[in-house]
């Protein structure tokens, strides 16, 4: 059976980690690769690295993480942040990884997704979407979920499927950062509206939420951050529990 | 051991030159005919869309050479569709060492698969040491239907075969260059065919 998914995702800045991590046991917690390597080790399903540096050296420096990542790690990753263009996304599959996620490019031109899954094929790209609610409907942002479009969550989500998509990955802005748990309504929703895999991601601060996700937001994967950084939530602990919920997961 | 990854220019072949170096092993990239022939192991990745692949394949006269090739041969997700007798992706001829037809998955399922899945019912050396029902890492949108060649199987919505032997010939729908060290087990098992 086809199990759901456990992302972790690393921010990265000029090829080191951002935000603070909280692992012990790692000899350089700014490495991205050696912390990729432990969460490789503890059950995570796939890993997501999100660049937000913006320096002119960007693409060389992320071309060559991606790369050292591949050498080490055998679960497949994806890279995502700031990639604009065909060239982008060329050098990073070449480098190694194994999807590429786009965000604020495909929404200023959507043909891009068209373009991308015609030349590298839908498998590895990955629509990530960040929207927020503005009285009482989704409305897709940019910049991190500062910049309002006037673009509905859902027309998006099905617009990009048609595109070429393989994957969404969808943000609440509202629930980012929270801990409240994920968006699961919206959530629920995206997925009776398409029909590619959708990963939950924003406000996971415990193990049931990973549970409601799946359950009550029809989730195929879910992502999150801090509470992996942190220790507050262990990958094997948490799969345990949602085998102990009957969710299908891998062990 | 000579090791030689086709190279036709398909996707994301560092991720199995890597998984090789992790065994200890250094594999070479090539589309030279003879380098590839020589050989004592042959890998045939694939990543993409079935007819633009063949396109690739067909521009570099490799798709005459592979299916006469001796030593143990490894397709790898799409590499094992195009060793089919034909890819609905694309309306695409296949290189028919294996003889079944590559299709779509039922819409009523989501699509691609993406994620890990379990294999079972595991028929060849090339699994030497694999338990049943271990999770492989699987992206893909077309299967093999169950067929006499099938050495794996998979449920996504229906029974497939997840891998395939025809002689010298292996072939696996899931990426054991991505699965973790079990994938990594299976790797190499295939060195030492």
């Amino acid at each position: 059976m086809l199990t759901k998914r456990i992302i972790p995702c690393l921010d990265i800045k000029n090829g080191r980690t951002v935000k603070g991590v909280n692992f012990v046991d790692l000899r350089d917690a700014g490495d991205p690769v050696e912390l990729a390597a432990i969460y490789a080790q503890n059950g995570a399903d796939e890993l997501v690295f999100l660049d937000i540096s913006a320096t002119e050296e960007k693409r060389k420096t992320l071309s060559e993480l991606v790369m050292r990542v591949a050498e080490k790690v055998n679960i497949p990753f994806t890279v995502g942040g700031g990639i604009s263009s065909v060239e982008d996304v060329e050098l990073l599959l070449n480098s190694g990884a194994d999807k590429v996620s786009i965000n604020s490019s495909a929404v200023k031109n959507p043909q891009l997704i068209n373009e991308l899954a015609a030349k590298f094929g839908s498998q590895c790209i990955v629509v990530a979407i960040d929207a927020k609610q503005i009285n009482g409907e989704w409305i897709v942002h940019l910049v991190g979920g500062k910049v309002p479009t006037d673009i509905k969550l859902f027309d998006w989500a099905k617009e990009v499927e048609q595109r070429g998509a393989g994957e969404i990955l969808f943000t609440s802005m509202d629930h980012d950062g929270t801990k409240n748990g994920f968006a699961n309504e919206a959530l629920a929703k995206l997925g009776t509206l398409v029909n590619i895999p959708i990963i939950a991601s924003g406000g996971a601060g415990n193990t049931q939420h990973f549970v409601d996700t799946f359950i009550d937001g029809k989730a195929d994967a879910a992502l999150a951050a801090s509470v992996f950084h942190f220790k507050e939530i262990d990958i094997m602990d948490l799969k345990q529990e949602l085998k102990n919920n009957n969710i299908a997961i891998r062990i | 051991m000579k090791i030689v990854i086709i190279n036709y220019g398909a996707g994301n072949i560092q991720s199995i030159k890597f998984a090789i170096r992790r065994l200890g092993f250094e594999a070479i990239l090539s589309d030279d005919i003879e380098e590839i022939r020589t050989a004592d192991k042959v890998i045939f990745p694939g990543v993409g869309e079935a007819s633009s692949a063949m396109k690739k394949l067909k521009s570099t006269k490799l798709d005459a050479v592979i299916p006469t090739l001796k030593q143990p041969v490894l397709g790898i997700c799409l590499g094992m569709q195009l060793m089919c007798n034909y890819c609905e992706e694309g309306d695409t001829k296949g290189l028919g060492i294996f003889d079944v037809d590559v299709v779509k998955f039922n819409n009523t399922l989501k699509v691609p698969q993406i994620g890990w899945n379990q294999i079972y019912n595991l028929k060849s050396e090339l699994f030497e040491g694999i338990a049943e029902n271990e999770y492989m890492y699987l992206v893909h949108s077309y299967y093999v239907p169950m067929n006499d060649e099938a050495i794996a199987t998979t449920e996504y919505g229906l029974k497939y075969a997840s891998a395939l032997q025809n002689a010298n010939f292996c072939g696996v729908q899931f990426h054991p260059e991505k699965s973790g060290d079990v994938g990594e087990q299976i790797l190499k098992n295939f060195l030492n065919l």
